[in-house]
Order: structure tokens, then sequence, then C-alpha cells
């Protein structure tokens, strides 16, 4: 049962990958990057981290490509024509890091490394969210708190940024 | 849990089916109630007292021609619905209706599925749901259909933060009395459920609406989901007198029905969340004693009550206030309903820790 399903779900998550990539619309191109995080999120329930899932279809497939579309749609960039690349030597750096991907993933693949070198029964119960808050309201109390501090900052630069001064007002 | 797939199957599509008879039944509810209100009579001629007139209705848009216009985007303007409707159905599954009823040794559970990211699923779900109506004005390649789909994202981008941090005031809460005594809040909705039995004082129920700060809560929370389903008075999606119909303008037939439907159908589970949150879900003071099958199905019939209580509220609403305009939507979801929220928020946090100190 669950290699049927993760079978399906990988067909689907690279499909919409490829989907992305290739479709020349980019509404499109943000309809298949969902379904792909979608994808995603129903691995993350297979290996039973039920909050990873659940986060990842909040933040990235709801919240983020919703700004993603947003924009999209108010400029109009739908059919952006991509023209000619303006850095030259970005396609073949990135085919040749592609193919370094692939090789270690085939590499890992044929070895069967353990990239953990931990009991599977203490893995099991790692995604539930008591399990995650425990963790990362004590032993990561400090870097979460420091997260969040950067988030702020971020939200009041854009009020800064965003903000039209009083002097345009006095000049009209 | 599950026996096998196909009782799971069969609970799924008998949980859709009385979602969608629901929602049939709620679009006559409004009609009546609405026309009472405005001194009128409201649907009374497709049977008895206009009681088959969701059927009539039904019928009628499905013999409609289903009209694409030339220049809209085949695929998206088709999935547009799709994605509008899926979202609006499978909220209910984590939504706990009842007490579980046991049929020949089997028991059969009113909440499909009880799972530990409840609540987590259900902001997952409901920011899922932000798509299918942008996404149709996006593909009807109209303008009014694209401000009514731009105006979506953007009203439901802010009040979706209201939203998600007043749920969080029930979870804390839940810390405050769980059941298994752990002191943890939950994030599955039966453990809050759980959280809110029994009563203070002998007569009032312990539901979180009851708490210091859970009545605020509440009430951000009514405003949020009232924005979320984008229900008068924050019908700016479709407002008829400036956007024709907004995001809908270009959609007839079943395309315009499962819109209908998709807006109707989260009323429902905002509804029943608003219910199972603060008001205690099926629990009763007096009536969540009564065990056995009845005791189920008087559970169910609780929470069928205060949902159709949240429903009328809404539709009295709608009836009141006139439709609030673009700028204070946006004006009082960001400067007062969010400023709100995240206090209540906190405060609850102090208020959780100081009970637990004492």
């Amino acid at each position: 049962m669950e290699t049927v399903i993760f079978i399906t779900t990988a067909i689907v998550a690279v499909g919409a990958a490829l989907g992305m990539v290739l479709s020349s619309n980019a509404v499109h191109s943000a309809l298949f990057l969902i379904l792909n995080f979608c994808a995603v999120a129903v691995m993350y329930l297979l290996l039973r981290a039920p909050f990873m899932a659940a986060v990842q279809v909040t933040v990235y497939a709801g919240a983020i490509m919703v700004l993603f579309l947003f924009v999209i749609m108010l400029l109009g960039a739908e059919k952006a024509d991509l023209g000619s690349e303006p850095i030259g030597w970005q396609k073949p750096v990135g085919v040749l890091l592609g193919a370094v991907l692939l090789a270690e993933g085939i590499y890992v693949a044929y070895k069967g490394i353990k990239l953990v070198d931990a009991p599977i029964t203490a893995a099991l119960g790692i995604g539930q969210p008591t399990t995650l808050s425990a963790v990362l309201f004590s032993k990561y109390l400090l870097p979460f708190e420091v997260i969040s501090i950067l988030l702020l900052v971020a939200i009041v630069g854009t009020v800064v940024l965003t903000r039209r001064t009083v002097k345009l007002k006095e000049a009209e | 849990m599950y026996e096998s797939l196909w009782v799971m199957i069969i609970h799924s599509v008998l949980l859709a089916l009385a979602a969608l008879t629901g929602f049939a039944y709620l679009t006559l509810m409004e009609r009546k109630i609405l026309a009472r209100m405005q001194h009128r009579v409201g649907p009374n001629k497709a049977g008895p007292r206009g009681f088959l007139q969701p059927l009539a209705d039904a019928v009628k848009l499905m013999f409609k021609e289903d009209i694409m216009p030339a220049d809209a985007d085949r695929w998206v303007y088709t999935l547009a619905p799709i994605l509008a409707t899926i979202p609006a159905v499978i909220i209910f599954a984590v939504i706990p209706l009842g007490k579980d009823f046991v049929f020949f040794g089997e028991r059969v559970t009113l909440t499909f599925a009880n799972i530990d990211i409840g609540l987590l699923y259900l902001l997952a779900v409901t920011s899922i749901g932000v798509y299918g109506i942008t996404l149709a004005g996006w593909a009807s390649n109209n303008k009014y259909s694209m401000l009514g789909g731009v105006r979506s994202a953007a009203q439901m981008i802010s009040y979706e933060l209201a939203f998600g941090l007043t749920v969080l005031v029930p979870v804390m809460l839940t810390a405050w009395h769980n059941p298994s005594g752990d002191g943890l809040g939950s994030l599955n909705l039966t453990t809050m459920v759980d959280a809110q039995a029994g009563t203070y004082l002998g007569f009032i129920p312990r539901w979180f609406i009851f708490t210091p700060t859970g009545w605020l809560a509440f009430i951000v929370f009514l405003i949020a989901a009232t924005a979320e389903v984008t229900r008068a008075p924050f019908d700016l999606v479709e407002a008829e007198q400036e956007l024709v119909g907004g995001y809908a303008t270009e959609y007839s037939s079943m395309k315009f029905a499962l819109f209908f439907m998709a807006e109707y159908m989260k009323l429902i589970a905002m509804s029943a969340l608003a219910a199972t949150f603060f008001l205690g879900g099926w629990r009763f003071p007096g009536l969540e004693n009564i065990g056995g099958n009845w005791g189920a199905l008087i559970s169910f019939i609780v929470m069928l009550v205060k949902i159709i209580f949240f429903l009328f509220l809404s539709i009295w609403v709608r009836a009141t206030f006139p439709r609030i305009r673009y700028d204070r939507l946006m004006d009082f979801g960001w400067k007062r309903l969010l400023p709100v929220s995240l206090a209540t928020m906190a405060a609850t946090a102090v208020f959780v820790v100081l009970v637990d100190q004492l």
C-alpha cells in the first residue's frame, strides 16, 4: 500500500516539477509548483511526519504561492517573453550541478548508505507535534526566538520601505 | 480504528453527501429567513412550503448551458471550481460531530479523522481554499472577474492571520484543563472538545467562550471566519453593484453552482468550527453523560443545533449590515482585528501560565 502511494506521489511530484519548468504560462507554472508542494506534503505523511506535511501545505502551497500568484496576476506577467539569457554561464553551470546531484543520488541509491545512524524506533514519533514542540521550546529555544525576531525585523523593514513619506502629501 | 478501506470510503461518501444536503437546505433556510426579515414571503411554491426548492434549483442549474468565454484559459477555468469545492468538503474530515455510535458491535465514529494535527490540517485546507476564487477571476479573462479574484486573494490573506491567531487560543486553553492531565495544549479537535467538559459552579458549562480571554477570541474568530468565507458584509469579492458578479461573472451552469456550493459548505464548516472551538462542540451539561446510541444521537443533535445557531447568526448579519468599503476592510483587518487577536493570544498565554502557577 505504502509503495503504491509512494510511487504515485513520486510520479506526480516529478511530473509537476517538469510541468512547472516547461510551461510557458507563469500562472500554469505556479499551479504546477503548488501540485509539487502538495505531493511533497504527501511524502512527509508517508515518512510519518504529519506536522511537516501540514506546515508544508499551509506555508508553501498556501501562503507563499498565493503571494506568487497575486504578483503574477497583478503585473499581468503570465505571458512574459523570456528572450535571451542575460547571464551567459548560468546554463552550463546549471547542467553541471544537476549532473553532480544526479550522480550523487544514483551513488546513494546504489550503495544504500545509512544517512542517519540511529534506531528506527526513535524516529517514529519524531514528526508528532508534541515531540517537535518539546524540542523546539527547550533545546532549540534560542534559535527559535532569534528567527522570530529576524522575521519581525523583516516586517518592520517592509513597512518602512513601503511607507509613503509625509512630504509627498504636502507637495500635493 | 478502521477495519477496512471500504468502511473508510463509505464513511467519507456519507460525510460528503451529508454536507451536500446541508448545503442544499442551507440555501433554502437563508432564502426563507432573509425573506422574513425583509417582509417578503420567500420561496414557497416547489413542494410543501417550498421544501423542494433546492432540488428545483439544482435541476435548473444542471440543465443550463455551460459557457466558456473565448479568451478564457481553458484548463484553469475548469480547474478553478474544483479547487474551490474540494477544500470546502474535506474540512469536515476533522470536525468531531458527536460521540461514537455502536451498531452490531461495530464502532461508528462521528469524527472522520481523529488526528493530532487536526488544527494544522484545517489551516492548510483553508489556505488552499483561496485558490479557487482567485484563479476563477484570473482565468475568466474579464476585468471585473479579475478584480474580484485579486480582491479575494488580498482579503483572505489579510483575514487568515487573525483567523490563525484566534484558533490558537483554544489550543492554549486546552492546555489549561487537558483531560489527560499532562498540561499540554493540543491541536486535536477531539481533545479540545473533551477539555470543555464539565461545569463551573455547577451550571456554567466549561466552554472556552466562558473563559477570561475566550469570549474575545470567539468574537474575533466569528468576524475573521465571515471574511474567510466571503460572506456579507465582507462579500466584496462578488459585489454585484461594482463588479457585476466578481469572480463568478463568466461562470454558468454547474460550474457556477460549484462556487455557490463551496461558499455555503465553508460557512457550515466554519459554524461547526466555532461550535467546536468555543461552545464545547457536541457537549452540553447534563446531556453528555447519556451513554449508548441515544447519547450519541443526542450529542449529534446538540452539535447540529449549535451549527444552525451560527448559520442563523450569519444570515441575520447578512440581512442587517451593508457591505463594507474596500479600504475599510483592509484597515479593519490589519489595524484592528490583527492587533486584537495578537493581544488576545498573548493574554491567553499569560492566563494559562498564571493559572498553572497558582
